[in-house]
């Protein structure tokens, strides 16, 4: 390894070596901040992601020391490895930001209007991607595509019309089970995610699909209307398990375990995977040696600061018309199918982890 | 009269079968290829200036000179027969009444490229081709020309044709590689290149129907006096398959050295516009290459008379200009409705784009929904620059070219036929019951004097 010649790399005028191989996606991971394209398929523990979301496109002013000359089009960064001083453009790229915002509507196109309802929401990397990166209103005029409901099973659930097809969850299931029981069936903009999931839910590693599902298409059912993410706190905790790391996150409220996920880097990625007793059965605080809180770093509404002085008012509206560029038609209210999320309980004057009895 | 080397035969009764092909000179081009070696085979596609007739135009012997070969793997050549390209028909015609032309091209070009196992990947509509082409590869085989050990050259060779389920995406090589593999049809990512990892991971070469064909009377010839023919670097001949308002729809070769107008007007060809009506537009290479209106088609923006070959036809770009592309001759005349023609076109990228990245899976339905929109009186006319926008952000954004291929036709009609767009959105009703017809569209185009 020690033999892996180092390339230098520009990416928005900050240079980093790495080692040749590297993409341009990990070599700007390297770096941080803004100069990071946003990446929605792209999965670094998943072998051969990436390539189809095309959120990541940057511009190649320069193709190497040996060979200056630009690439002609925006290239995916998460699928492009870097030559020997490359130099590359993304946020200081008009054409990028440009690309991108079409990108981010794209995406959007299609995506149902049902944040409110979502148990993504606050947790969804398309949330945080149009707030960052994408334009104030649609400008599509037309029917959302939907999908019929899919029953897969007691665990996860699928919501099909919130799928953007990032193959995350196919890649998953073929890599870390032995026996991959889904896939992609019809093309083009009726493509979806199915069959026989929940066969493969037999499978012991099959719930890390949620975690990888960068949106609300599979969510958790024995989390599902409990609770919105952000009346959680997580903590790290970990229990000896026979299957699986045992490294857990645990979204909690007081003494109650509501969520179990595994544990998510600062790119929003899965450090280990967990198996399906730790996530689905592990729902007592007995199960598990708690480590403390976890850090939250990336940019979500959970840690955004929108935490704390949102109470009075609905929790996302500042958000959502962000997202969405106009306010939701609320298809429920969730108020008053849940008594957990009672707006007038101030959540950052509790102290510690909230927990039921202070919203009795 | 035009020079045919690819239909020279076309007259004669039979020719689709083993003995009478043989007996016109069929399988000559093999025997001297086998007495060849195969890097001197190369040489010989190079120097005859042969580009890829599948619709880039990428130089064949160049393509093959990139072949890896690395020891002890083995090499293939596959044959892309999947002609799903609106407007494209000529491997059609190849296949089903030359098909022992087609099956000498392939032994030649495995036998250069070192292929054993040869797939020929036919569309899944050609339902009655595979049967030919296995019917005639059961008479070469019989005859020596395919098996083990072909003509004492110590090379072996056989030739599988592949169904296609009905995709157009499958016509895209990697897809096609991945289908081949008995996998869902998704282009992969470049690199690597096919030329490195193909299909499972070998080398592969893949050429389209009309390419191999050509390898015979290159040949036959050599690379140098098939060079001759032709102009420039659009040598020897080319397949059109001209189909819409003509008199005389059909495949026809060409040398690439008549004019656009000729090939419209003269007997020899098409045969002028039916119903003494005029040309409007034209489609000159297959449903992806920009459309263009009648005095671009037959003069180019400097006012040239423009000819049909890769060249002129791409003379001035995408600003003025269009493409050889596939072969797919669509001609146009004043009756026909510009934005209907882009609408259904639009309708066929949403229906066949294979939805794995988010540019064409969503931009082609909403491109489709608002030409739509446009076509039954119900447009604004911000929808003209939101298509306009919409394409713009899907090309050279997506993993293959098919998402290209969808937003130039759209981009093309907006450039030169925005009026007629534009009269739609101002005249809902009466766009329902009439088309806009000829307006300006053949009206001579001003060229400033240069200085
Ligand atoms: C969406 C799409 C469809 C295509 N369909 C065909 C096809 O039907 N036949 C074909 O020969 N090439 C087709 N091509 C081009 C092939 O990818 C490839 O370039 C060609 O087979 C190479 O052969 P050639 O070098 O002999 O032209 C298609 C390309 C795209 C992007
Ligand atoms: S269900 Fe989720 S993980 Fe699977 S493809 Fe859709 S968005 Fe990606
Ligand atoms: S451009 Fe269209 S057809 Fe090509 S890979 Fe992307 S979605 Fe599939
Ligand atoms: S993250 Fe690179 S294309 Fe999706």
């Amino acid at each position: 390894m020690s033999e892996t010649p180092k390339f230098k790399v520009t990416i928005d005028n900050i240079s980093i070596d790495v080692p040749a191989g590297t993409t341009i996606l990990n070599a700007a991971r390297m770096i941080g901040g803004d100069v990071t394209p946003p990446a929605m398929c792209y999965y670094s523990k998943l072998k051969d992601s990436g390539g189809k979301c095309r959120t990541c496109l940057v511009e190649v002013s320069k193709g190497s020391e040996k060979d200056p000359r630009p690439m002609p089009k925006l290239v995916a960064s998460c699928r492009t490895t870097v030559m020997d001083g490359m130099e590359v453009k993304n946020i200081t790229s008009p054409k990028v930001v440009d690309a991108r915002k079409g990108i981010v509507e794209f995406l959007l196109l299609n995506h149902p209007l049902d944040c409110p309802v979502c148990d993504q929401a606050g947790e969804c990397d398309l949330q945080n991607l149009s707030y960052e990166h994408g334009s104030e209103a649609t400008r599509y005029e037309f029917k959302r595509r939907t999908f019929e409901k899919e029953d897969i099973g007691p665990y996860i659930s699928l919501h099909m019309n919130r799928c953007i097809m990032c193959f995350r969850c196919v890649f998953t299931a073929d890599q870390l089970t032995e026996k991959r029981e889904h896939g992609i069936l019809e093309r083009g903009d009726h493509a979806q995610i199915s069959t026989m999931l929940n066969k493969s839910l037999d499978n012991d590693f099959i719930g890390n699909v949620i975690d990888v599902c960068p949106v609300g298409a599979l969510t958790d059912k024995t989390f599902r209307f409990k609770n919105r993410v952000w009346f959680t706190k997580p903590v790290d905790a970990h229990r000896d398990c026979p299957t699986c790391s045992g490294k857990a996150r645990l979204w909690m409220r007081g003494e109650e375990v509501f969520r179990v996920t595994a544990r998510k880097d600062q790119w929003g990625e899965v450090e280990d995977w967990i198996c399906n007793d730790c996530r689905f059965h592990k729902k007592e605080t007995k199960d598990w040696v708690i480590e403390g809180p976890s850090k939250i770093s990336r940019s979500s509404v959970i840690a955004q600061g929108h935490y704390q002085g949102n109470v009075g008012t609905a929790p996302t509206p500042v958000l959502i018309d962000k997202v969405i560029g106009k306010q939701p038609k609320y298809t429920l209210d969730i108020h008053s199918i849940s008594d957990v999320n009672r707006p007038e309980i101030d959540l950052s004057k509790i102290d510690g982890p909230a927990h039921s009895n202070d919203f009795k | 009269m035009a020079k045919k080397i690819l239909l020279e035969n076309d007259h004669i009764e039979g020719i689709r079968y083993y003995d009478t092909y043989r007996k016109n000179g069929g399988y000559r081009a093999a025997e001297k290829a086998f007495k060849m070696s195969p890097a001197d085979i190369v040489e010989e596609v190079k120097k005859s200036g042969l580009r890829g007739r599948g619709g880039a135009g990428f130089p064949t012997g160049m393509k093959w000179s990139f072949l890896a070969k690395p020891e002890g793997v083995p090499r293939h050549l596959v044959c892309n027969a999947d002609e799903s390209e609106p407007g494209t028909f000529k491997d059609r015609y190849l296949m089903e009444f030359h098909p022992h032309l087609f099956i000498e091209g392939l032994l030649i070009s495995s036998f250069a490229l070192g292929s054993n196992a040869t797939y020929v990947y036919i569309r899944g509509e050609y339902a009655w081709i595979p049967d030919i082409l296995e019917q005639a590869i059961a008479e070469a085989k019989n005859n020596g020309w395919l098996g083990k050990n072909i003509l004492g050259s110590g090379f072996d060779c056989e030739i599988y044709v592949h169904r296609g389920a009905g995709a157009y995406i499958c016509g895209e090589e990697t897809a096609l590689i991945e289908s081949l593999e008995g996998k869902r049809g998704n282009p992969r990512m470049k690199p690597p290149f096919p030329a490195i990892q193909g299909v499972w991971m070998r080398p592969t070469v893949v050429n389209n129907v009309e390419t191999l064909a050509a390898v015979v009377p290159i040949i036959n010839l050599g690379g140098d006096e098939y060079a001759k023919i032709g102009v420039g670097k659009s040598t020897g001949t080319k397949l059109l398959s001209v189909c819409g308002n003509v008199n005389k729809p059909g495949v026809y070769e060409i040398d690439m050295t008549c004019t656009v107008e000729e090939f419209i007007y003269s007997d020899e060809y098409c045969g002028g516009i039916p119903k003494g009506r005029k040309l409007k537009a034209c489609i000159p290479g297959g449903s992806s290459v920009p459309i263009l209106p009648a005095n671009l088609l037959l003069k180019t923006a400097k006012g040239e008379a423009r000819y049909m070959n890769y060249e002129s036809l791409s003379d001035g770009g995408f600003a003025t200009g269009s493409m050889m592309g596939s072969g797919g001759f669509i001609v146009l005349d004043d009756a026909q409705c510009v934005v209907r023609h882009t609408m259904t076109l639009a309708r066929f990228y949403n229906h066949e784009s294979c939805g794995q990245c988010s540019p064409c899976r969503e931009g082609t339905g909403w491109m489709y929904k608002i030409l739509k929109n446009l076509e039954y009186g119900k447009g604004k006319m911000s929808d003209i620059d939101l298509l306009w926008d919409i394409q713009r952000r899907i090309e050279g954004n997506t993993i293959c070219p098919l998402g290209d291929a969808a937003a130039w036709p759209v981009a093309a009609a907006i450039r030169h036929f925005r009026d007629e767009f534009e009269w739609h959105v101002n005249n809902p009703e009466e766009s329902q019951t009439r088309n806009f017809g000829l307006a300006h569209y053949a009206d001579p185009i001003h060229v400033p004097a240069s200085a």
